[in-house]
């Protein structure tokens, strides 16, 4: 087992910077997710743990042992490719050896360690199959047993589950976290699916255009979202996004001190107006952002969200998507912001064309606040 | 879509596109579907004029030539005598010497030209900055004729002006007059000649290797020697055996070079009599068609055989989709 980390990491490929100074350190047997849509350098970094990517900058350590120029064979790293990779020529039973094979483990012992890395992925019947006679599960649990044979200090898994139909990538998830808490093996995992990343991660990386945005674990990832970026990427659907100014309201000259509701400040309540409406912040949130912007970026989730006649947005709803359990009514602003409000399927639908009010729940947890101009989180904290 | 809605009358789908295509009655979708093949079949016309002209005829004609006996005398008709001189043309001295004297020369070019173009692949698969130009060079023997091959080896053996005199080789007796290297000189032509070709199809076999195979087998401990011997070749081995089929036919059929450099006057002729050389020496020379065509024949037959072996093997391929 060890840590991995990268330090100020940076690839290029010719004019293109694949990965921007990253620095980011997975714990020993951690189960870290790098997270982002395609071309966000994650199987790029993921590679350069490998040693299949040369480090253009930067250092990337496994252990206490920098591994910038080590052969890949010598990292004690194993991966898991997306296509899998298996050995076509070769038997299930032999692909899994290969590894074992390749470092003179002996015969005996080599027997021994394929019988039960088979028998742990339910491989034992199909031991004497090639590639080709397995289904794509199958093939998968053979990627996943030629991993973990030669017990390696780091397995790299580069999106495998992508190639499985659905109702088998929900069971493959769930039997590959059981497998890495059991192992206990530092585990670098490359998702582009906020799902997957969200149940196996123990924390989770989110990279856009070669730059790590957040690393956190699920819940404050979705709770606090460090940047509009990670804001809008995690979360289905992601997270609504208004511009608008930080506005001081109310009465200005009601007594310090004296707050109205739980919205009120002495010196009157602070809103994010835009055209159309003005949203009062909670007095928590008020108290962090204060003094910031005046130009803001409010964010509120979907589920922070709902239609009522006494709400402060106006807007007039565009779709209304049924997905069984609940609804998602698509509005516009009348500034064409658009706005999606989750609601229970039981909730009366709106019509197509109807003028809606949107009401924002009173909870400060409901509220982020992001600069226009770089995207960072204001608040609150 | 008629046809098959009225399988499947169940399937309501099946039934909506029917409806939305007018039913076409089955004598027009005749003349139409004769139409069509009509205007195939003089679309193929060309092609089958020149095989059969330059392939069928001959092929057929080369059979009835089998039967026939030419007298020794010019002007004098042939006669039949139907099978009877297919055994002493193939036990002959003459056949049987250049057929091994073939043979050695399939066993000196083919492994050679293999083993190299295999190299010459592997070398070129790297992704390193100008590899391009070095395709082209290697893939360009392909595109030289044989003429010109002979006359710049030729050239290079040639005892006064050649290269072995300059890499102070002693040029005497000239390679291509010795009984040792004529066939070693006129092999390696045919290597050089052949090595363009066994470059591009090893090359595309490389190409069709994924990648990750070798990448995972990297990861798992394999180094470079382990990674060609036990990912490369099995990987490769369709398309090593595809190039040593065609490059054992190649190598049958070698004539130009010895032709050019070795030619009816030279003494070591006997040395290098491979067995396209004896076919063209028995029809022209000895003006005897029909032994050439009984020459030409088991030529055909130990070709045809070859390419079946390929597609026997060829379904092996089968079993490494992935």
């Amino acid at each position: 087992m060890a840590k991995v980390s990268f330090e100020g990491v940076t690839k290029r490929f010719g004019e293109t910077t694949a990965v921007d100074d990253l620095s980011l350190t997975v714990s020993d047997g951690e189960l870290l997710v790098l997270l982002g849509s395609s071309g966000c350098g994650k199987t790029t970094a993921l590679r350069m743990v490998a040693g299949l990517e040369q480090v253009s900058e930067g250092t990337v350590t496994i252990g206490e042992r920098v591994v910038n120029d080590v052969d890949p064979k010598d990292r004690d790293v194993a991966m898991v490719f997306q296509s899998y990779a298996l050995y076509p020529h070769l038997t299930v039973w032999k692909n899994i050896e290969f590894p074992l094979r390749q470092r003179g483990v002996d015969k005996e012992d080599r027997g021994d360690k394929v019988k039960r890395a088979a028998e742990t992925l339910g491989l034992t019947p199909l031991l004497g199959r090639k590639p080709a006679q397995l289904s794509g599960g199958q093939r998968q649990r053979v990627a996943l047993a030629r991993a973990i044979v030669r017990e390696p200090r780091v397995f790299l898994m580069d999106e495998p589950l992508s190639n499985l139909d659905a109702a088998l990538r929900v069971q493959t998830r769930a039997d590959i976290v059981e497998l890495q808490a059991r192992l206990a093996t530092t585990t670098l995992y490359v998702t582009h699916d906020q799902v997957e990343a969200m149940t196996m991660g123990h924390r989770i990386a989110v990279m856009s255009e070669g730059k790590l945005q957040q690393v956190a674990p699920p819940e404050d990832l979705y709770a606090r979202p460090a940047n509009r970026f990670v804001a809008h990427f995690l979360g289905s659907p992601g997270m609504n996004l208004i511009e608008g100014m930080l506005v001081e309201s109310g009465p200005p000259d009601a007594p310090a001190g004296v707050g109205v509701g739980s919205f009120g400040s002495g010196r009157g309540t602070l809103c994010v107006a835009f055209p159309g409406a003005s949203v009062p912040l909670p007095l928590e949130v008020a108290d962090r952002v204060r003094g910031a912007g005046p130009d803001v970026v409010l964010g509120l989730r979907p589920e922070a969200v709902h239609l009522s006649p006494d709400g402060v947005i106006a807007a007039s709803v565009v779709i209304v998507e049924l997905l069984g359990a609940e609804t998602h009514v698509i509005c516009t602003t009348e500034t064409g912001t658009r706005l999606i409000v989750r609601q229970r399927a039981s909730a009366a639908k709106p019509a197509i064309g109807e003028a809606v009010r949107i009401a924002v729940d009173p909870d400060p947890p409901a509220y982020h606040l992001f600069d226009v101009a770089t995207g960072v989180r204001l608040g609150p904290a | 879509m008629t046809t098959v809605a009225a399988a499947v009358p169940g399937q309501p789908a099946e039934e909506a596109m029917a409806a939305q295509v007018a039913p076409e009655p089955r004598h027009g979708l005749r003349r139409r579907l004769r139409k069509e093949a009509a205007l195939a079949y003089l679309l193929l016309l060309p092609a089958l004029a020149l095989f059969g002209v330059f392939s069928f005829y001959p092929f057929f004609r080369n059979f009835k030539l089998m039967l026939y006996q030419t007298p020794p005398v010019p002007g004098l008709p042939a006669h039949y005598v139907g099978l009877h001189q297919i055994w002493p043309t193939i036990s002959s001295t003459q056949f049987t010497q250049s057929l091994l004297t073939t043979v050695i020369f399939v066993v000196f070019v083919v492994p050679i030209s293999l083993v190299l173009g295999l190299a010459l692949a592997v070398l070129a698969h790297r992704k390193l900055k100008g590899m391009a130009v070095y395709r082209i060079i290697f893939s360009s023997t392909v595109v030289s004729s044989v003429a010109v091959a002979s006359v710049v080896f030729g050239t290079l053996l040639n005892p006064v002006v050649g290269l072995l005199p300059w890499l102070g080789l002693n040029p005497i007796p000239p390679a291509l007059e010795s009984t040792t290297w004529a066939l070693p000189s006129v092999a390696i032509i045919t290597i050089w000649q052949f090595l363009g070709l066994s470059f591009i199809i090893m090359s595309a076999g490389l190409s069709s290797v994924p990648d990750e195979l070798i990448e995972a087998a990297q990861i798992d401990g394999a180094n470079a020697w382990s990674r060609f011997w036990r990912m490369t070749v099995p990987l490769l081995s369709p398309t090593i055996f595809f190039a040593l089929v065609v490059s054992t036919i190649y190598a049958m059929q070698a004539f130009g070079a010895v032709d050019i450099l070795i030619g009816p006057q030279n003494t070591v002729r006997l040395h290098t009599n491979v067995l396209i050389y004896e076919i063209v020496n028995t029809l022209q020379i000895e003006n005897n068609p029909g032994a050439a065509a009984i020459m030409a024949t088991v030529l055909f037959l130990i070709t045809l055989a070859l390419t079946l072996l390929q597609l026997r093997f060829l379904e092996r391929r089968v079993s490494y989709a992935r």
